[in-house]
């Protein structure tokens, strides 16, 4: 018996990544020219300087992913350093429209990111390490969560209260919460998910979960509901319930889940409405960002209405870099940046940026597809889709799909918080990504606390549906 | 977990999917219909981003964009002030444009259909489009010789050259600053056009062209001379009567001569020296005699009852044609419902000096593209004949009497022959008379016609009159034309 049968093998395609970020940075660094030249005629100083240190950044990950996760997919890498780029651009040229210096401080916060998700895929070597901290993770992910609303630490930016005062800097912990709490409902649905999904009276087509079970949905429910409330974020608060609601029904296959998810939020969403001007204003405004009356009122819809001045002046193609005025929009750098970059790039632009988002997503939901074992399943499904929601968020806001809220675009928006949190998701997107497409199961490391899952011991037939 | 996943997939396709929708509504579908809202200033960053050409007058810029720091990239700024505030207008970020500014919007701001062949390079290099530029016939010495004459005192000064309607003065006082109307100190724009907007001297009215209207008084005789004349039914030695008063018929109330004295010796005058010595009873008969409606068809051959762009809107004349005899006496001497701009009584002694050709009044000379060639050149145009060539020498010649030997000898010029015409217009029971003067010169070759109003007696007053109030005025126009 010598003969080894090897599976089919994709090959690292390590190659392929390094050749993609060459090509991320290009890209950026033509666009930062361009604004240069659009803004006044010359080339930046610091092309060389910003290209190099963004190449410097990428092949420098690259390098940790070729040792630390040689499988994972190539893709991944290069569209997070690419949107991170463009991110950069736009924050550059609104620099040089209001005279700030906010692209130097979010290229440091880039460069610290990048490092940060370095470190998380040579420290994590296997994700379901993870597993074993489900509830170090949930711990966390709620003080994170309501770290802001500590007196003293926790500061209220334009209404939302999602910010806490480092001294030297302000941080928004739920970029990072989020993360811990994806871990910890990936944990814990991993073995919930049988209780949750067979047991149940059926009632019209749906297996309704028994009462007993509701209340882990209804605990996230609330901590949801309180975030909108006391936080004043329904970003935030979307974002969580989403990601649990989506994460449970990938668990526990039960369509079910999604109608009780969606029920309670749309009824925690109509008491807040009922309860809080702020939500009022903020639904007034979503539905009439035009009226003359909302536009100059405290609160009301300038800023969403200079937004949306700003795409239509920049139609198809864009004013181009540079040549536009999006610097007229309050907070164009961080709230209203896939305005900005539609009003400069155009509607071509924004479907160009929006099918790199779709792409990173994708490619995450195939590494949870790909991935054998459960948790990985679900923590790469969460992590994929809290990117997709986030980004559903941010751009329906601006656009007008859903009522605006405080969240910010992953990679793109000014902000270190954001920027680092995205980059843990696309450092464990890596790591689980690396598992899924290793071609042979990865052999033991001496010391390493899990055994490898074999493929049976996570199969769903395991699973007996009882009638 | 795999078809949920897969079901999640399509989920997160639906969900970038309606972005995809919602970005091209906002900028496609209905792009249009979102940059019509309220309070969308990128048009005006757009247009205030652009080098917008300058307003010329005499290779000098009276009107020039210059580059600045801020928002909005250049500033509008007016050399010369408020002299020529009336025609440049201002071009003001909250208030919008005025007079020329903006008649020559799309020249100046550079997207005119005219300039398109000079901005090819432009468009095809992504360039903003920069302006063309507007040259003006306005006579730098002239204008200000009329400013400075007029001076503090309210009232406008046109100045035209009678064969091509080319205006070579226009002055209208008092006058207001456009640079600050132009200013980007929002705050201080709002607060000049408040105090512009309130100051009962009413300063951003163009008086010469398209303020209120003035009643001629004396000066519109011309006119009157002029239907008269080309009656058939009268010559210059035409006797008339110059009584004190004149009774006017179906009525007991009289129409008296200035001063209350007899024009000539028993009662009796004749068409020229009822002219030259501005004689009311004279000219009422002949207001009767000819009726309104003859009166008006004369004003209206010179031109002055249909609506100019020159290319400033010039308000039309008001000369009614249908009214009673007594009316009719009070309107052939400039008053009762009789009201012109000093834009018409110019026009008038202009066409008077182009053997009656009147010529269509013009301010610009030349359009040019921001490369400098000449887009555009408004040829002289005639509005048409409003009296013969021998009614014309006729008209001349009496008007020469006004002021070699009439109510306007103030207006002689040494070693030039003046024609002109007084006027002294009532304007109620308690405030004083316009004072008014027309004059052209030289009379046998004309180079420059005049027409001058002081409002209510000016420095003078109550003591005012045409002759000593508004003739001088004209005087240095006229010299400041004249000067070699």
């Amino acid at each position: 018996m010598t003969t080894i049968v090897t599976a089919f093998s994709p090959g690292t395609r390590r190659g392929f990544e390094l050749l993609l970020i060459v090509a991320a940075v290009v890209v950026s660094c033509a666009a930062y020219a361009l604004v240069g030249l659009g803004v006044d005629g010359t080339l930046p100083v610091r092309l060389l300087a910003i290209g190099g240190g963004l190449l410097g950044l990428g092949v420098a990950l690259h390098l940790v992913v070729r040792f630390a996760a040689p499988y994972a997919d190539p893709v991944i890498v290069p569209i997070a350093l690419l949107v991170n780029g463009l991110g950069l651009v736009m924050i550059h040229r609104l620099d040089l429209a209001d005279g700030t210096s906010l692209a130097v401080r979010q290229l440091g916060a880039a460069a610290i990111s990048i490092v940060v998700a370095g470190i998380v895929l040579v420290v994590l070597r296997d994700h379901r390490r993870l597993r074993a901290r489900t509830y170090t993770a949930m711990v966390v992910g709620l003080v994170l969560l309501l770290l802001p609303l500590v007196p003293g630490l926790g500061r209220q930016v334009n209404g939302a209260r999602i910010w806490i005062d480092l001294g030297v800097t302000t941080f928004q912990p739920a970029e990072l919460g989020k993360i811990a709490i994806i871990v910890f409902f990936a944990g814990y649905l991993v073995v919930a998910r049988d209780t949750l999904s067979l047991v149940g009276p059926k009632v019209l087509g749906l297996r309704l979960p028994r009462a007993r079970d509701l209340g882990p949905i209804l605990v996230a429910w609330l901590a949801s509901v309180g975030v909108l409330v006391f936080e004043r974020d329904l970003g935030t608060s979307l974002l969580f319930f989403g990601i649990f609601v989506a994460m449970l029904y990938v668990a526990t296959e039960r369509v079910s889940w999604i109608v009780i998810g969606l029920g309670l939020f749309v009824a925690g969403c109509a008491v807040a409405y009922q309860l809080f001007g702020h939500v009022q204003n903020r639904v007034r405004v979503w539905l009439d960002p035009f009226d003359p009356e909302l536009i100059d009122a405290p609160g009301g819809s300038y800023q969403v209405v200079q937004g949306l001045y700003g795409m239509a002046d920049g139609g198809l193609l864009g004013t181009g870099l540079g040549r536009g005025s999006p610097d007229i929009v309050p907070f164009a750098e961080s709230d209203f940046i896939f305005a900005a970059l539609g009003e400069e790039l155009g509607l071509a632009g924004l479907f160009a940026i929006l099918v790199l988002y779709g792409i990173l997503v994708q490619r995450g939901l195939r590494t949870a597809i790909g991935v054998r074992d459960g948790f990985g399943k679900l923590l790469a499904a969460g992590l994929a889709f809290s990117i997709a929601l986030q980004v559903f968020v941010v751009a329906g806001g601006v656009t007008g799909v859903i009522p605006l809220t405080g969240l910010t675009m992953p990679f793109l928006a000014y902000g270190g918080s954001s920027l680092l949190g995205s980059w843990i998701v696309v450092a464990l997107l890596l790591r689980v990504s690396d598992l899924a497409r290793r071609p042979d199961l990865p052999p033991a490391r001496p010391g390493a606390a899990l055994a490898p899952a074999s493929p049976q011991d996570e199969n769903p037939t395991q699973v007996v549906r009882l009638p | 977990m795999n078809g949920p996943l897969r079901r999640l997939a399509v989920v997160v396709a639906l969900l970038l999917g309606s972005l995809l929708l919602s970005t091209s509504w906002v900028q496609f579908v209905d792009a249009a219909g979102v940059s019509a809202g309220q309070g969308n200033v990128r048009e005006v960053y757009r247009e205030f981003g652009r080098e917008r050409g300058p307003i010329v007058v005499a290779g000098q810029p009276v009107a020039e964009s210059v580059e600045v720091d801020g928002a909005y990239r250049y500033l509008r700024q007016y050399p010369q002030g408020p002299l020529y505030a009336h025609t440049t207008g201002y071009y003001s970020i909250v208030y919008g444009t005025s007079a020329m500014e903006r008649a020559y919007n799309d020249v100046l701001a550079g997207t005119a259909d005219s300039l398109f062949y000079s901005r090819i390079g432009q468009v095809l290099t992504g360039q903003d489009p920069s302006g063309g530029s507007v040259q003006l016939t306005l006579d730098p010495e002239v204008q200000q010789v009329a400013a400075e004459a007029l001076g503090e005192q309210r009232g406008a000064v046109v100045a035209l050259e009678p064969a091509t309607g080319r205006v070579l003065a226009m002055v209208s006082s008092p006058s207001y600053d456009p640079d600050r109307l132009s200013s980007h100190d929002l705050g201080d724009v709002r607060q000049a056009w408040q105090e512009l907007n309130e100051a009962e001297s009413r300063p951003l009215e163009n008086r010469a062209i398209a303020g209120r209207l003035y009643p001629p008084g004396s000066v519109f005789k011309i006119v009157t001379a002029s239907a008269a004349l080309e009656s058939g039914q009268y010559t210059p030695e035409t006797q008339l009567p110059g009584p004190a008063e004149l009774d006017l018929p179906q009525t007991t109330t009289t129409l008296p001569n200035y001063g209350r004295v007899p024009c000539g010796p028993d009662d009796l005058t004749t068409l020229a020296d009822a002219l030259r010595t501005s004689c009311n009873p004279a000219f009422g008969q002949i207001g009767i005699d000819l009726g309104a409606g003859a009166i008006r068809d004369q004003a209206a051959a010179f031109g002055i009852l249909e609506q100019l762009e020159i290319p400033l809107t010039a308000t039309p004349a008001v000369v009614p044609g249908d009214l009673n005899a007594p009316q009719s006496a009070q309107a052939a001497i400039g008053q009762f419902d009789v009201r012109v701009s000093p834009l018409h009584v110019a026009m008038v002694s202009a066409g008077i000096a182009n053997d009656g050709v009147v010529m269509r009044p013009q301010l610009v000379r030349t359009v040019r593209g921001p490369d400098l060639q000449v887009v555009d050149e408004p040829q002289p145009e005639a509005i048409g004949a409003a009296v013969s060539p021998e009614t014309a020498q006729q008209l001349t010649d009496m008007m020469v009497q006004v002021v070699e030997a009439g109510t306007g000898t103030s207006a002689q010029i040494a070693g030039v022959v003046v024609a002109g015409k007084t006027g002294t217009a009532q304007t109620g029971n308690d405030t004083d008379p316009h004072a008014w003067f027309t004059s052209f010169a030289p009379a046998d070759d004309p180079q420059v016609a005049v027409a001058v109003v002081v409002e209510n007696g000016g420095d003078l007053g109550s003591e005012t009159s045409g002759g000593r109030v508004a003739a001088p005025i004209a005087r240095a126009v006229m010299e400041a034309v004249l000067a070699p």
